[in-house]
């Protein structure tokens, strides 16, 4: 990753941690606020972790949430470790779900949680490997045109 | 209309943030009980009715920046979500009435949809 990261910090999320499920968006929700960037640009990035954070929950065993700041941009990284996704292009359409009854009674799990994040953000990319882990890499810029 | 009057047209009950819902106002409504549609659809300033009492449903209210959650069909949330809510300042009320009969109403009182469009942002690496 290149440019001058301002600001960095890096969160762990556990797995079925329903309990805390959003903890980890709504902290770098305030660190974001505390950094006075755009309130745009904190909701976008917000939907976008907390979406990222409940994949995490509901389909890894454990991951880690990092947040850089750049000049020109939020760059956020999610890493984990779990079953990782077999199909992508299948994952990424809205309503494919592989959710549990319990992911459904939090709320989630209805397929849109990766459209949501693609949704909110200029910049996503997603890499996984089956009974490994994913990474799911986006960024909002600071200069982008509201959503 | 203040959070305080559409309490009163429901019948419900202020679980918490009473002062800050005799002063709060409210122009519109986005009812969900599933969270990514919140945060996928739910306009900025809108009040949230749900059937979802979990902390979820708070962090989705305080995510997609809604002004405060009505729980619909007697629901009441559990402490960990009244504690959240007085973190965020995120007024919780709940009422007897259901989702449907509770949209109908609002509706009728004057408040509007509270929906937005989706940005279409297009995605490339970072």
């Amino acid at each position: 990753m290149s440019g001058e990261v301002l600001y960095s910090e890096s969160f762990t999320i556990r797995g079925n941690d329903f309990e805390h499920g959003g903890d980890v968006a709504a902290r770098v929700k305030a660190i974001l606020r505390e950094l006075r960037i755009p309130p745009d640009v904190i909701r976008r990035l917000s939907i976008a972790n907390f979406e990222a954070e409940m994949n995490v929950i509901m389909y890894a065993d454990e991951g880690e949430l990092l947040l850089e700041v750049l000049p020109g941009k939020i760059r956020v990284q999610v890493r984990d470790r779990g079953q990782g996704i077999p199909d992508i292009e299948l994952a990424m359409q809205e309503g494919y779900s592989t959710a549990t009854p319990e992911m459904r009674q939090r709320g989630f799990g209805a397929g849109l949680g990766l459209p949501n994040i693609r949704r909110n953000t200029d910049e996503f990319l997603i890499e996984s490997t089956p009974q490994v882990g994913t990474i799911l890499s986006y960024a909002v810029r600071l200069n982008a045109r509201p959503g | 209309m203040l959070l305080s009057e559409v309490n009163q047209l429901l019948g419900g009950e202020v679980i918490w943030g009473r002062e800050l819902a005799a002063r709060l106002w409210v122009e519109s409504c986005f009812a969900a009980d599933l969270m990514s549609d919140v945060l996928a659809f739910a306009q900025p300033g809108a009040l949230l009715l749900t059937g979802l009492a979990s902390v979820q449903a708070a962090h989705a209210a305080d995510v997609a920046d809604l002004v405060a959650v009505l729980f619909v069909g007697g629901k009441r949330p559990g402490e960990a979500v009244r504690e959240l809510a007085a973190v965020k300042g995120i007024p919780l009320v709940t009422t007897e009435k259901s989702l449907y009969e509770a949209c109908g109403i609002l509706h009728q009182a004057g408040l509007r949809p509270g929906h937005r469009h989706s940005s279409g942002a297009s995605p490339e690496g970072p």
